[in-house]
């Protein structure tokens, strides 16, 4: 199933409805890379509260989107995991330190407000 | 004592790996799991099943209710017919990997997990055993 990819002023929001196959993760990437450069975003919200588990593969999918989008430009923040699946991460051994992360939604746009303050105006469209 | 029946999941794609994952879930949290250990079974359920999507390309995960000392718990047969593990000692090293991964997959399922042991030979395929106790 297709992760919807809803804008929002300069940020994206991927919002995951239900467990994610490799395949789904996948697509996902390729989504958010096109959708960056299409509306030109500043920022994206991946909010991972709908799943409930995130291994290995999940994770390094989702590490890959916040390194790949950064070299557009947009800063992508991971936003609601699951308490249960923050420790399997851990036991895992899954590093997701350069990765920036919030508690949820509304918590990871401020992060992404306050971000894009701060910088200098990039001069974009 | 009645014990659910044992479930097998063909694993053949990705969305089969999310099937065992979820049939894992179902049994554990009758057996009253928390939903921690269930969690974490199904995470190790994921990075084993993936391993024979990967390298076997198909194969099974079995499951099943076992019970020791009055504790139960899930017990989980991953097994394939694929090319084997060649190097086991270095398969369960976090960080080596010979696919596209992490190397996480193997090590990070054990520990995940009460117990865990792999079988493999060159040639014949891999099977992988794992199993989460309810708490005492």
């Amino acid at each position: 199933m297709a992760v919807p990819i809803l804008k929002q002023g300069p940020f994206l929001i991927a919002s995951i409805q239900a467990a994610l196959t490799d395949t789904d993760v996948m697509r996902l990437q390729d989504d958010v890379m096109v959708q960056v450069g299409r509306f030109r975003s500043r920022g994206i919200v991946v909010d991972v509260t709908a799943l409930d588990v995130m291994d290995s593969f999940v994770s390094r999918s989702l590490r890959g989107i916040a390194h790949m989008t950064r070299l557009r430009g947009a800063e992508t923040v991971i936003v609601g995991i699951q308490p249960e699946v923050a420790f399997a991460m851990v036991q895992l051994g899954m590093n997701f330190e350069d990765v920036h992360t919030a508690l949820d939604l509304e918590e990871g746009l401020a992060f992404l407000r306050q971000r894009i303050d701060r910088e200098p105006d990039a001069g974009g469209g | 004592m009645p014990v659910a029946g044992d479930v097998r999941v063909a694993i053949r794609t990705d969305a089969d790996v999310v099937t065992a994952r979820q049939e894992a879930r179902t049994m554990g949290a009758e057996l009253g799991l928390s939903s921690t250990d269930l969690t974490l079974l199904a995470t190790a359920i994921s990075e084993v099943a993936r391993n024979i999507t990967t390298y076997a390309g198909e194969g099974e995960v079995a499951l099943r209710v076992v019970e020791r000392g009055g504790r139960r718990g899930v017990e989980v047969v991953a097994s394939d017919e694929g090319p084997g593990i060649a190097d086991l000692e270095l398969a369960m090293q976090d960080g080596y990997t010979t696919g596209k991964g992490l190397g996480l997959g193997l090590p990070g399922a054990r520990r995940l997990v009460d117990e865990f042991e792999l079988r493999t030979a060159l040639g014949s395929g891999t099977s992988i055993r794992l199993v989460k106790w309810t708490r005492a």
